[in-house]
């Protein structure tokens, strides 16, 4: 199944007629993991919201190899997983369990797999041990890696998140980004978090106005201070971009320093 | 999330054993069973003793069965009963019939006494109930018997999604306060209260505004208008047992002591 997402002139306005997206262009391929960059208001969750089908705009959108519209949302639904920015919107259920198994069961899949993806899903983000305890007794990390659960648990061709390192501390933030790079798939991150976006990502894009106005490599764009600082981003004081090393995806060998892979691509870079 | 609004909400959760037998029934037959008891005890003609006697002799039985201790069970009744019993405190006075008995400045009627002990018994009862349901049931449980039992499904989902909230909501006013507070916001009469319900309105747009990311977020994984299950439940003859063992202990008093 394909799970790219190709954007051609998306545009949306809100109801009060101010333009959100002016004229998207971003296509995204198979296997790629995306930041996606910008300050707020930018259109970041706009964007984010279109993959699913929960708002549309005008323009082209094809994801995940479904042309989306109407008659397109429920299985692309299915085929693309949104981990929105508060956990606590996408935990409703009364249990961790029943929250995991509530995509799947909305799939139409039996019983017996439904718990099969639980506990896998679960596994994938090691909070097994918090199955049968309520969404509101868990730590603001625990519930965004369980959030993050209930979305694997569908299965989805392409993963899309929305701010997912906000309001986490180091250690917690640190454990979020060992169950992202354990995740094999597309992959979009929408964040401010630049050394997030260095570590996890290969590409970034950024969105200023609703429009799409840098796109390359993570290591190219995040060492181009006129193009972060023009769109009111930066990375932290004293932070040396050539020391991160790059997590490698499920399988792969090992992870290298972006200063190596920076070197690779030539000039732009330190 | 301030203490109080946390520790009164904490009180949802299960007391005693959680592996007593009790504790293991299908939440249909404790829904029955309690439900059948309270039943039985409020519509139960006056000053019928044995009656409520029964129920409380069962309640009491269910209790230690599931080793529910009854300091906890105080402290769940307590939010409740007293309420229940100040609505019928006044009866006594104003409610003439039978021997009249002076104490101080003040006249009591046994006919009111009597109304007011049954009301006392009754309440009671239904509170003990309701208490000893939640104390042994968890609430997800109690919606999936529910919902098990026919209740419309959109009043058991509002109720799940009401319980979900209810933590999040008081953590959102505890906060709000807080930040009240400590901009030195210290009310001393009715008039400066106007803050107090800026606060409210401010908490129910967020409210409002967090319904519709729940929305969103349940149609971005599939929703389509019915709740999907995830354990079915099932009703064994052990709690068939129990339901029998229940009213059995109570239905024959009631019948005898009705009876002309």
């Amino acid at each position: 199944m394909s799970c790219a997402v190709h954007a051609r002139g998306l545009t949306y306005r809100y109801p009060g007629g101010q333009h959100a997206l002016r004229g998207v262009e971003l296509h995204v391929g198979h296997g790629e993991r995306v930041a996606l960059l910008g300050p707020n208001g930018a259109g970041k969750t706009t964007f984010m919201l279109h993959l699913n089908g929960l708002i549309s705009g005008t323009g082209g959108l094809e994801v995940a190899g479904l042309e989306v519209g109407r008659d397109t949302v429920h299985e692309l639904r299915t085929r693309v997983g949104l981990v929105f920015q508060d956990p606590d919107d996408q935990l409703f259920m009364p249990t961790v369990a029943e929250d995991v198994a509530f995509g799947p069961l909305n799939m139409g899949l039996d019983r017996a797999a439904v718990a099969a993806r639980v506990d896998e899903a679960l596994g994938a983000v090691r909070m097994e041990h918090v199955a049968e305890r309520a969404p509101y007794q868990l730590s603001m990390g625990e519930r965004r890696r369980v959030a993050i659960a209930t979305v694997l648990a569908m299965h989805p061709a392409l993963l899309v998140l929305d701010e997912p390192s906000a309001n986490l501390d180091p250690r917690a933030r640190r454990e979020l980004l060992d169950v992202l790079a354990g995740v094999d798939g597309t992959m979009l991150v929408t964040t401010h978090d630049l050394p997030l976006a260095a570590e996890l990502c290969e590409r970034a894009v950024i969105l200023a106005g609703g429009r799409v106005v840098g796109d390359g490599p993570c290591e190219h764009i995040l060492a181009d201070e006129r193009l972060l600082s023009a769109h009111d981003l930066e990375l932290p004081a004293g932070f040396d971009l050539r020391r991160v090393r790059r997590r490698s995806r499920p399988g792969d060998g090992p992870e290298p320093l972006l200063g190596a892979i920076g070197r690779d691509h030539g000039p732009g870079f330190g | 999330m301030s203490g109080l609004s946390n520790h009164a909400l904490e009180l949802t959760g299960l007391a005693g054993d959680p592996c007593s037998a009790v504790h293991r029934l299908d939440p249909r037959a404790k829904i029955i069973g309690l439900l059948g008891v309270t039943i039985l005890a409020v519509s139960t003609p006056l000053a019928h003793w044995p009656v409520f006697l029964a129920c409380v002799a069962v309640l009491a039985a269910y209790a230690s069965v599931a080793r529910v201790r009854p300091g906890a069970l105080w402290r769940r009744v307590r939010l409740v009963l007293p309420l229940v019993l100040l609505a019928g405190v006044l009866l006594p006075f104003v409610r003439s019939g039978g021997d009249a008995l002076e104490i101080g400045p003040l006249t009591v009627h046994t006919a009111g006494l009597v109304i007011f002990a049954t009301l006392a018994a009754k309440a009671t009862i239904g509170t003990l109930s309701a208490a000893l349901l939640s104390a042994t049931t968890t609430f997800p449980a109690v919606l999936r018997g529910l919902e098990a039992m026919r209740l419309p499904r959109l009043l058991v989902l509002i109720a799940a999604l009401m319980y979900r909230y209810l933590f999040v909501i008081a953590g959102e006013a505890g906060r709000m306060r807080a930040a009240l507070l400590s901009r030195g916001y210290s009310p001393r009469h009715a008039l400066h209260a106007g803050p107090t319900g800026r606060v409210a309105s401010a908490l129910f747009l967020r409210t409002y505004a967090r319904g519709e990311r729940v929305y969103l977020a349940m149609l971005a994984r599939g929703y389509r208008g019915a709740m999907p299950q995830l354990v079915p439940l099932s009703f064994g003859r052990s709690d068939a047992a129990f339901v029998a063992l229940v009213l059995l202990a109570v239905l024959p008093l009631r019948v005898i002591g009705a009876a002309p």
